[in-house]
């Protein structure tokens, strides 16, 4: 996180705001999760990320600087997944803009999420139905 | 036209490979490539619909004429963060 931070803020950065994404250890269905596996097709993951901070530059000001952190593999309940950081000169455009890349992310970026459960098999999760 | 094809989540299990070759005529389609894996997979037909197809890591539709080289990307509905 401390790498985000230090990758988005410049002397001019009057607020810096920051988002992690963590493995929690329910299911929507409120079946107990122990894992999550997360498996991306890196290069276009990562065009799609230059894409939504270009994005949230465009939408709430040219002062506006995103950092985008995503992890692949097996990860265990309480770990973070995403992180994303954004810095802007005022406050409002950095919270605007971290709240835009994630719901972006979430949205577009070719990557995937299988849930690993205390019983039964995994299943890959899609966004479509998922909450905010 | 030799093309390559990289698979994900759901649909590598299915096809059992994150990557492999077709070899395709032509003038051959997105269409043509898919229909070719439904071929040797059946089951992956019932994934048509939620499936997108990037070429050379664009979405394209499956009309998208094919070149030899190409990298095909098969991509199951995402979710990420």
């Amino acid at each position: 996180m401390a790498a985000l931070q230090a990758a988005v803020r410049s002397d001019g950065s009057g607020g810096i705001v920051t988002f992690l994404g963590v493995v929690r250890d329910r299911a929507d269905d409120g079946r107990a999760v122990v894992g999550l596996e997360y498996e991306a097709f890196a290069p276009m993951a990562i065009a799609e990320f230059e894409a939504i901070a270009g994005e949230a530059a465009a939408r709430f000001g040219t002062d506006v600087r995103v950092a985008v952190a995503h992890r692949v593999g097996a990860l265990a309940v309480g770990e973070v997944a995403v992180a994303v950081a954004a810095a802007a000169v005022h406050r409002a455009a950095a919270f605007d803009a971290c709240e835009y890349v994630i719901d972006e992310l979430k949205r577009r970026a070719p990557i995937w999420k299988k849930e690993g459960y205390v019983e039964g098999a995994g299943e890959w999760k899609s966004n479509e139905c998922a909450r905010g | 036209m030799r093309v390559k094809v990289l698979a994900f989540a759901r649909i590598r299990e299915m096809l059992e490979a994150s990557e492999q070759s077709l070899d395709l005529p032509g003038g051959a389609r997105v269409a043509d490539a898919w229909s070719m894996l439904v071929s040797a997979a059946p089951e992956l037909d019932a994934l048509g619909g939620s499936t997108r197809v990037a070429r050379n890591g664009r979405v394209v539709s499956l009309d998208e004429p094919l070149c030899d080289g190409d990298e095909l990307a098969l991509l199951p509905p995402v979710g990420g963060g």
